[in-house]
């Protein structure tokens, strides 16, 4: 049983993967000469070999760390509203936790939202997301979700490691693992962050045993996106490069002698490095986008009143806008995979008004992505990701101390995922819960299956993509269960 | 190329298997059941009863009645027939047939009677053959089978940075380079061996070492990620004990079970705070008990990590998958640390002013009972409680006094002469700090899937070694580095490298990038910035904005350090778990969420643009000119650039090296003659005297390269 890092230890020739384990000395004299001669910047590089044909190159995962409810969002309840303040059956409440409820007296809590169905396909949004909606022929829900984790961090892991542990690659390193990048001068994971930070903080976007060039490198939110990306103060860029050329030719001198092939690897990154002085200022500066796409995007839009938790520090508005746009240009530029994370829809209490603010925050960027996406003809091989680490419960939360249920607790049952692009159905709403939203009734699909299928759209089968760490072969989804690809989701 | 490695390779194996007639189990069978066996005839699944890890089952009637394996019979052994038989049907593995080879394979370890060893790495180390033997002579004889030989001895300038940066972390200073260069008597290299073993900063390296087992952080973790202001006392004890040599199994027994000892000292207490540096989860739903259930778990799977080599997190659900740990041997284990409570003691503060809380651990007996799946909500009852045992496929643990086994029992055991495993996993981790690579195949892996090292010899007589020394680390260091394997050149020659590609016999010395802290710590000392003190609470020095709100909801605040601690070592730099120092992570330095054995040592462009471009690296070229320029003994850019060139890495520059950073030199001066106000934004706050800013900025843009050389970042 090859594993896929044995399997492609000969053929990875990708410029952000030069490990000690990979590359032989001459390839790599070889790929310098052709990577100094480069000069476009998205350019199929030899990278490893997808298990079958891909339908998705590129993927934009966003995702709303804190889990968004779904019952006021998406999943449309009408006997919920019919039962609210009335107690649940008994029997479904046996053995399950939540982090603060009262199960002995919670009671339903319905939605004040009011729900419609949306495009040919009917699918149903709240009014929270009136301009989302507007491309529900073009997303593909998925009701039917559900995690085995019920606190934020081990259910962000869950979600974007596939397990409650720490040490594992997230999805965006293992796609790249697979996959290799697109392009010479840029990270092939990328983070984004609007808002306060998440609960898993970096631990997100960790490569775990994946080597370190797979880890996302988060952006920052300014001109100089990247860390350590300008030149030191006073350092003009004609000595950065005349230092590069010294040092590039005093490494080979070294290497004639050592013949060490990391050498040669270690000039590469030099000269990719150097590259991405320029590449990534030119990735964020917005300048030459037409201010209607600006606008469509809500790029300067203005914070609203209110918003609590999700306010964080700045324009949470602006940010998550930016971030948006951002994502575009990234996925143009071939970049893999691209993480936004804005964190607070942990909504306990005052979920109605903290919703709005937050679902108001996501709703027109999200919009304008897909419409953008679309008309550049890029949506078809771009998978957009909307989702949370779990769902929220049908029952108020009766905290302790608490005397208005007005928010919803953990639910690790039932949640829902949308996604668009990338070869899924649009329109397609899959799998159902309950009357009451509490658990998938049809076609539940496990984390680990949403997982399965998200490699599958990318060509990688989750089985076949492993790594060997401490003598297991890991892979994205657990070792230990059965995962399956939610074939039925692909166009 | 590729075709020549890979024809070398198979000429390895071929004549290995010539030497090797007979068949070998772990070599030669057990790969084959792991690959296409055990999936449904396992640890998780053993499909009609049979189970493949487990010799028992191998060799007693299955549930059809019939016996799998019947030594020297191939027509009673079940498994033979149904790996030959030839209805598809009835045909095992179901979907891809075994190749042919791997049946002949299998027929004749059937033949040969089916041996069924230990594993290699279980067995104890008398029932390996003893011989005369040094490192050296080990190696030579693993190198001739295969026609090779020895690398040529590296340069005495090379031979001291290596161990410099190897036993200190640290570069030699260009004095202790001269003087060691001249001193042509016999005994100058044991001579300067034994002064980096008695160097405070010995204990600073090999601790540091030591806290990436113990997943050492100073918060909390999980999404509240509390500061721990009192962490850092606890590495403070890692490094003295490892200064003052504290022998092996003493340093374990206090770590593991210090409460335990009789009256134990408070510094014996603060030992046992290994296992108080598990994350804690302090989320507001978070349900207290499966906290600490989780942590426990985690104590288990690190002490089998770290003194075991093994794998056993996979038993808390299930039986272990590929190794003889069933859930029953995982919860044994669990149970010494389920009578385990958190508490706290009291230290005195340093120099009698006072005492501060630690945290630590305390005994307090508890019912462990096996969960099912692992889910602290489902304990078994029916299977009754489990008490604490060590796993059955290792050497039992001796009840002492007590009716009950704990801790001390464990710590004990673990460090008994009787049990190998773990002697094997510590000199095995001394021989991967001194070589970039350990002895085994996977450098964390001793579980029944990894193939027996080519080196097992010189791993088993290490670990005799280490128990006649007394588990002294510090004589074993010096016994590795006395040898001549260890002061191989790391050059590549052209016939080793076709036949030995990855260097398995060790035909020479492994180049290899320095460590995330050692990067910082090369830097500040290059260029004479770095600040020196061993222990102490941990420091903040500047880092790029925006780092600390990644952290929750932006609670964190980093308070950048003033003075001294803005130039510490970077292995005193606080660590956040979910915002951690970004200079640390970009350079493989473990996020100290779980026990790291090894790290990875990855090589990238977001490396480049640190070293080239951050604060505290491009602080150091600047102190690094001024150093260089205000050296009285350099009269001309010759002698600068040759001092320059030593500090970084030793040895004297080559004419041509020179001319190159001439060459830049001139580029500079070019630039800054014209661009004064530039000159002055290069040069910061480390102006010379009596030099001119256009002069100093020239200069540094110079030293930023030569800190940037591949030479220097790698240790030779």
């Amino acid at each position: 049983m090859n594993s896929y890092h044995q399997f492609t230890s000969d053929t990875r020739r990708d410029f952000l993967t030069t490990s000690a384990s990979g590359i032989g000395g001459i390839a790599l004299h070889h790929m310098l000469s052709k990577e100094l001669a480069a000069n476009s910047p998205k350019q199929k590089i030899l990278g490893p070999k997808p298990h079958f044909a891909p339908r998705a190159k590129n993927c934009i995962f966003i995702f709303m760390a804190g889990a968004p409810s779904q019952l006021d969002l998406f999943d449309y309840k009408p006997k919920l509203n019919e039962l609210n303040g009335q107690k649940m059956n008994a029997d479904l409440l046996k053995g399950k936790r939540f982090a603060f409820l009262q199960k002995e007296s919670a009671v339903l809590m319905g939605s004040p939202r009011k729900f419609k169905q949306h495009g040919k396909s009917g699918m149903w949004f709240s009014d929270l997301l009136p301009r989302t909606a507007t491309c529900a022929d073009d997303i593909c829900m998925v009701r039917s979700m559900h995690t085995d984790q019920f606190n934020h961090h081990p259910g962000q892991l869950q979600m974007q490691c596939g397990e409650a542990r720490f040490g594992l690659p997230s999805t965006g390193s293992w796609i790249n693992y697979g996959l290799g990048t697109e392009n010479r001068n840029l990270p092939g994971y990328i983070v984004l962050t609007a808002g306060r930070g998440s609960s898993g903080g970096a631990t997100l976007w960790q490569s775990g045993f994946l080597p370190s060039n797979y880890a996302g490198v988060r952006l920052r939110n300014g001109s100089n996106p990247l860390l350590n990306l300008e030149n030191p103060r006073g350092l003009p860029n004609e000595l950065q490069r005349a230092g590069l050329d010294a040092l590039q030719s005093l490494n080979k001198t070294h290497h004639r002698t050592n013949k060490d092939p990391e050498i040669l690897s270690r000039i590469a990154n030099y000269e990719l490095a150097f590259r991405m002085q320029s590449a990534a200022p030119e990735l964020v500066d917005l300048s030459k986008e037409k201010m209607k796409t600006l606008d469509s995007y809500g790029v300067n839009r203005a914070l609203p009143k209110g918003g609590g938790r999700g306010k964080g520090n700045g324009n949470a508005y602006a940010d998550f806008s930016r971030n948006c746009l951002l994502a575009r240009r990234m996925i143009e530029r071939g970049v893999r995979f691209i993480n936004i994370i804005h964190a607070s829809w942990d909504h306990h209490s005052n979920l109605n008004q903290e919703l709005e603010f937050n679902a108001g925050m996501s709703d027109q960027p999200v919009a304008a992505l897909i419409n953008d996406l679309k008309e550049r003809g890029l949506l078809d091989e771009t998978l957009v990701v909307w989702a949370g680490e779990f769902g929220r419960t049908p029952l108020g939360e009766n905290r302790r101390g608490r005397e208005a249920n007005t928010g919803r607790d953990h639910h690790s049952n039932a949640f829902t995922v949308l996604m668009a692009g990338g070869g899924v159905r649009g329109g397609l709403t899959y799998g159902s819960t309950d009357e009451i939203g509490w658990a998938p009734e049809e076609n539940p699909v496990h984390v680990n299956d949403f997982q399965a299928t998200l490699l599958h759209l990318f060509g990688l089968d989750h089985e076949r993509l492993t790594y060997p760490d401490a003598g297991v072969e890991r892979r994205l989804t657990s070792i230990t269960r059965q995962s399956k690809v939610v074939h039925e989701l692909f166009t | 190329m590729k075709v020549a490695t890979a024809i070398c390779s198979a000429l390895i194996i071929f004549s290995w298997a010539k030497t090797n007639a007979e068949i070998d189990f772990s070599r030669d069978v057990r790969p084959i059941l792991n690959a296409h066996c055990t999936k449904c005839h396992g640890g998780i699944r053993a499909k009609s009863g049979l189970n493949l890890i487990n010799k028992e089952s191998v060799f007693s009637a299955s549930e059809s009645g019939l016996i799998p394996i019947v030594s020297g019979n191939l027509e009673k052994s079940e498994l033979i027939s149904r790996i030959n038989h030839t209805d598809k049907e009835e045909r095992m593995p179901p979907k891809n047939s075994l190749k042919k080879e791997q049946i002949t394979t299998l027929n004749q370890w059937v033949k040969e009677g089916a041996k069924w060893p230990k594993h290699w790495s279980f067995k104890s180390l008398k029932e390996t053959p003893k011989k005369k033997q040094t490192i050296d002579s080990i190696v030579e004889e693993n190198l001739k089978v295969s026609k090779l030989n020895r690398s040529p001895i590296a340069d005495k300038r090379t031979l001291i940075r290596r161990l410099s940066l190897d036993l200190l972390g640290l570069p030699p200073e260009p004095e202790e380079i001269l003087s060691f260069e001249s001193d042509e008597s016999d005994d100058a290299y044991e001579r300067l061996v034994k002064k980096l073993l008695s160097s405070p900063h010995f204990g600073e390296r090999w601790a540091r070492h030591w806290l990436d087992g113990a997943r050492y952080a100073d918060s909390d973790g999980y999404e509240k990620d509390n500061n721990r202001p009192n962490a850092w006392r606890w590495r403070k004890w890692v490094i003295d004990s490892i200064n003052s040599d504290m022998p092996f199994d003493q340093f374990t027994i206090e770590q593991l079970a210090g409460d335990l000892l009789p009256n134990a000292t408070p510094e014996q207490h603060l030992a046992t705070a290994f296992h108080r540096q598990t994350l804690y989860n302090r989320e507001g739903g978070v349900d207290a008990e499966e906290d600490r259930t989780k942590r426990t778990i985690d104590r288990s799977n690190t002490t089998a990590s770290v003194w075991l080599g093994l794998t056993l997190e996979c038993a808390q659900c299930h039986n272990h998958p590929y190794d003889p740990i069933s859930q029953r041997d995982f919860y044994q284990f669990y149970a010494f640390f389920n009578n385990t409570d958190e508490s706290e003691t009291e230290v005195t503060k340093g120099f009698g002013d006072g005492t501060i809380k630690v945290r630590v651990l305390q005994q307090k007996d508890r019912e462990t009972y096996i969960f099912r799946r692992g889910d602290f909500l489902q304990p078994i009852k029916e299977k009754g409680e489990i008490l604490p045992l060590a796993p059955d496929s290792l050497s039992p643990i001796k009840l002492s006094n007590n009716n009950k086994l704990n801790r001390l029992d464990l710590a004990q055991w673990l460090v008994n002469e009787k049990n190998p495993l773990s002697t094997r996993v510590a000199v095995n981790d001394i021989w991967y700090r001194l070589f970039g690579k350990g002895l085994t195949e996977q450098k964390a892996d001793f579980g029944t899937r990894s193939s027996p090292p080519v080196h097992l010899g010189l791993l088993d007589h290490l670990a005799e070694k280490f128990i006649t020394m007394n588990w002294s680390r510090k004589s074993l260091i010096k016994y590795v580095v006395m040898s001549d394997t260890y002061k191989q050149s790391t050059k590549r020659r052209k016939k080793p490298a076709q036949i030995d590609p990855d260097n398995k016999l060790f035909h020479r010395q492994n180049r290899f990038r320095t460590d995330g802290e050692i990067i910082r710590d090369l830097f500040l000392s290059i260029s004479g910035l770095l600040k020196h003190k061993i222990g102490g609470p941990s420091v903040f020095p500047p880092i790029p904005e925006g780092v600390a709100e990644q952290s929750f909801a932006g609670s964190f605040k980093w308070k950048t350090s003033n003075g001294d601690n803005r130039y510490r070592r970077g292995m005193y730099t606080f660590f956040k778990r979910t915002a951690p120092e970004p200079n640390l992570i970009t350079f493989d330095c473990p996020n100290a969420n779980v026990t790291i054995a090894k790290r990875n040592n990855s090589n990238t462009p977001i490396m480049a643009l640190a070293t080239l471009g951050n604060e505290v690296f491009h602080e150091s070229a600047q102190a690094f000119a001024k150093r260089i320029l205000s050296d009285k003994s350099c009269n001309d850019d010759q002698d600068r650039i040759k001092s320059s060139f030593v500090l970084c890495v030793a040895r004297n520059p080559s004419p041509q090296e020179t001319n190159e950073i001439i060459k830049l030199l001139q580029k500079g001066r070019s630039y800054y003659a014209v661009n004064s106000e530039e000159a002055k934004k290069m040069v910061g706050a480390y102006s010379c005297e009596m030099v001119n800013d256009n002069e100093t900025a020239s200069w540094i843009t110079v030293t930023r390269i030569l800190l940037n050389l591949d030479e220097t970042i790698n240790r030779e």
